[in-house]
């Protein structure tokens, strides 16, 4: 922030000291607006508001200049059209790799664009031409965030704070030179001034912000991998990876966001190709979640298979994030909201109840309208599918319990969550499929799928990423199935699963995604192919696809409708709001989804098949895809070949989240579900 | 003094006619707001930049019009960023003749398409030679001229 304050009596006081009288002068603005008049006239009356401007007017350029200088902005200002990127991607990869807030503009008012806006994550949104009235305020954006951030950080890290305080365990040196590092080089650049004014608030505002770097990412993920989703809590993730001046709720953020992004990988089309290397917010992951979940939601009740109170809850909880831009507890409500809610429908998982209540956000989700078209519902069911299908195939792999299929379920509520809002707003979908995949990842089996898609996908929910993402996640499955017209999803069997697979692949040719995608999106576009296709064979198909979760109760019909309910409104959003991308975009969710839908579609029976199929498959790795009845692994255990690691990282992951992620986090627990109880 | 009275006097009533023959609204106003010592020629500024962006956009939409059959999608583009560009000058009649434009563009109307864009071509050119007029006079009279332009 700069002082230079040409009012006069404040710059003498402020001189040297307490920038709090000034701020908010010396906010970093990066405006970014194709539009050399717009672009000049917002310069100088961000200016005039004495803040410190950047202009731009290629995305490209602007986010260069956000990677080199990760620390140089405080807030995005950007136009929505802009010929070289879209200005909601530019939105999602700055959410997911900076985590700054971004206001979007646009001489467009219309409601679709302005809610695509919110469901992208965008903090403000202006219609241009843009008064220097509303540009005054901006800065609130910027505190609100940070006060966010801090929070999360404190309540990821509240179980270990009173340890690392007094101990001076490795933990606390982590913390403490890390502190130190982050904290004097972050403030050097602004703090000093708002530090002192927000003294009291202090650390809330100024937590040290970690830049996740390529590396230090790939680290991670090779320590959650290493460690296993299951068990990857941030304690043992910071050993692994054993970087000086990391500190454990660094850690344990950026494993929120990482489940979040595997989420939404599953249900989002991945686009971000290193979206989930910086750190990111949540605000992108809930902005989809909210809006797929809206999206689904509807759909699902279109088809009458969810009851429109749910629908409207999950809407609303996930409008309510995205609205909210809650920190990380966030994502954790809201995937405990689906799960109340799908519980409330399903009875599956004992855990889910007690989010219900502190589902402030289900609350807000009854009054939100939903609208989702037979098309959201018909992607949905392909998303839901192709998630399905993938879940199955974790499970199959690895471990025959429940595990997988409560996880899976709660990746397909995000999921759904994220997407049903998304095409709300006129079909981003992206966002999804990576809160899709946080869920996923709790199982484990899913977290692999859905790291193989590409655990880039931050929480950020970028739908690009997730599309190709999806892509990558979708591979394994998709290597082994053949080519699954896209209207016949054979449920009910391993080829139907791989059917299913096979129609992603078709779709996406993840295998080339995922590799590259790892870090970004994953393309769940074949996610969105089968339930597409599942859709139009069966019309309640959905149901089947909603259980994601399903697949853990693949053993249970019932539950597998249940759990379908939220995947593939989710899924189905995604697929069809990015036409291409959505064959990518359902990866991650696909692969929750799938392994329901293909459950669902053909009948009970055959999903549950499915449903096993895909669970051991998805838990080739993960040990913790609590899949009941995984006892199909047989099937395509080598579709996995390569998620081991993301696999375990999936499960690593959702283990972490479970675990590690601190009591909001705990929240998730899918693994006390019992498909058995969800009603068919 | 006496001429550079007579100057002000002048751009007072030129500027005046450009609002009260609708070319101009509230927002050339605020551009108006913001000039200041720093930036004593920022309304010119701004209306050159605009000037220099659209005239490529009415070339682009003019060589798009020729096309057959008519790509509305695309036109529909230009126009939205036509539009954006000259609504932040202030250009009102060239910004009504837009959304007009965009309309028929919406409703596939061809005809309605080419016939609006030669109203909004002609007003545009209007608008311009008269806002050069007017700044090569501010700039005769002085930059504080146009800053203490009362409205």
């Amino acid at each position: 922030m700069n002082l230079n304050n040409d009012k006069g009596s404040m710059s003498t006081a402020s001189s040297s000291v307490t920038v709090s009288d000034q701020f908010p002068a010396g906010l970093r603005v990066l405006v970014v607006d194709d539009d050399p008049t717009c672009l000049r006239i917002l310069e100088k009356m961000l200016g005039t508001c004495l803040y410190e401007v950047t202009k731009c007017n290629r995305a490209e350029i602007a986010l260069d200049m956000l990677r080199t200088n990760k620390n140089g902005y405080d807030i995005v200002i950007s136009d929505v059209h802009m010929p070289d990127m879209d200005g909601f991607k530019l939105l999602e990869q700055v959410g997911l790799e900076m985590d700054l807030p971004v206001i979007m503009m646009s001489a467009d008012d219309s409601k679709q664009v302005v809610m695509k806006g919110v469901t992208h994550g965008a903090c403000d949104y202006l219609i241009k031409p843009v008064r220097i009235e509303a540009l005054k305020n901006i800065w609130q954006h910027v505190v609100r965030k940070r006060k966010n951030e801090w929070k999360d950080l404190e309540q990821s890290g509240s179980v270990e704070e009173g340890d690392r305080q007094p101990k001076p365990s490795e933990e606390a040196d982590y913390s403490s030179s890390a502190n130190e590092g982050n904290w004097r080089t972050s403030k050097r650049r602004k703090d000093e001034e708002e530090e002192m004014e927000e003294r009291d608030d202090t650390s809330t505002l100024k937590k040290p912000r970690v830049v996740w770097s390529v590396e230090l990412h790939q680290q991670f993920v090779s320590a959650v991998n290493q460690l296993g989703i299951d068990k990857a809590v941030p304690k043992k993730i910071l050993e692994l990876m054993n970087v000086p001046g990391l500190t454990r709720e660094n850690v344990a953020s950026h494993l929120q966001k990482y489940r979040l992004y595997l989420r939404r990988l599953s249900g989002v089309s991945p686009h971000q190709g290193n979206s989930f290397i910086s750190s990111h917010s949540q605000e992108p992951p809930y902005g989809s979640l909210s809006s797929l979940s809206g999206l689904d939601f509807q759909t699902l009740a279109a088809t009458g298979q969810i009851p429109a109170q749910s629908l409207a809850t999950l809407q609303a909880a996930g409008l309510a994030r995205s609205a909210a831009k809650p920190g990380l507890p966030m994502p954790l409500v809201d995937q405990r909201n689906i799960f109340s809610f799908d519980n409330q429908k399903l009875r599956f998982g004992e855990g889910q109840p007690q989010h219900m209540s502190s589902g402030k956000q289900m609350n807000l989700l009854h009054g939100i309208p939903t609208t989702m078209d037979s098309k959201q519902l018909v992607n949905l069911h392909h998303s839901a599918q192709s998630l399905g299908s993938l879940n199955m195939q974790a499970s199959a792999h690895g471990n025959p319990s429940g595990q997988s299929s409560p996880l899976l379920m709660q990746m397909a509520q995000p999921q759904s969550r994220g997407q049903i809002l998304t095409e709300t707003s006129g079909g981003q979908v992206p966002r999804l499929p990576t809160s899709v995949g946080h869920p996923i990842l709790s199982n484990g089996a899913a977290g692999a799928m859905l790291a193989r898609n590409g655990i880039g996908e931050n929480s950020r929910g970028t739908g690009y990423n997730s599309v190709s993402q999806t892509s990558s996640v979708l591979n394994f499955p998709l290597n082994h199935s053949a080519e699954l017209p896209g209207n016949s999803f054979p449920l009910g069997s391993t080829p139907g699963i791989s059917a299913g697979m096979s129609t992603l692949t078709t779709k996406g040719g993840f295998q080339e995604e995922i590799n590259s995608d790892i870090k970004g999106s994953g393309g769940f576009m074949p996610s969105y192919d089968i339930f597409n296709d599942l859709q139009q064979h069966k019309p309640h198909n959905w149901e089947l696809q909603n259980v994601g979760f399903a697949f853990d109760a693949s053993q249970h019909s019932n539950s597998l409708q249940a759990s379908v309910d939220v995947t593939p409104s989710v899924l189905v959003n995604q697929g069809y709001s990015s036409s291409p991308r959505n064959v990518q975009n359902s990866s991650v969710s696909a692969m929750g989804k799938p392994i329901f839908s293909v459950g669902e579609g053909s009948e009970h029976g055959n999903a549950l098949n499915v449903g096993q199929h895909l669970n051991s498959l998805l838990v080739d790795n993960s040990t913790r895809v609590k899949s009941e009845r995984v006892t199909d692994t047989s099937c395509q255990p080598t579709l996995l070949p390569q998620h081991f690691g993301q696999e375990d990282l999936m499960s690593a992951i959702l283990k972490q989240q479970q675990d590690g992620l601190g009591p909001a986090e705990n929240d998730f627990e899918f693994d006390g579900y019992s498909l058995d109880n969800i009603p068919v | 003094m006496e001429r550079n009275q007579q100057l002000r006097r002048q751009l007072a009533s030129m500027r005046q006619s450009l609002f009260d023959q609708g070319h101009l609204d509230e927002q050339f106003i605020l551009l108006e707001e913001l000039q200041d010592d720093a930036n004593p020629n920022f309304v010119e500024e701004v209306v050159t930049l605009h000037y220099r962006d659209s005239a490529r956009l009415i070339t682009t939409i003019e060589r798009a019009l020729e096309k057959s059959p008519l790509d509305f999608n695309k036109l529909d583009g230009y126009m939205h960023q036509f539009k954006g560009s000259s609504t932040s000058i202030g250009a009102k009649k060239v910004k009504a003749e837009s959304t007009q434009f965009r309309e028929y563009c919406e409703a596939g109307n061809g005809e309605g398409c080419m016939k609006t864009f030669q109203l909004l071509k002609r007003d545009y050119a209007t608008l311009r030679r008269k806002l050069e007029a007017y700044f090569q006079l501010a700039r005769q009279a002085g930059p504080n001229e146009i800053a203490c332009r009362p409205k």
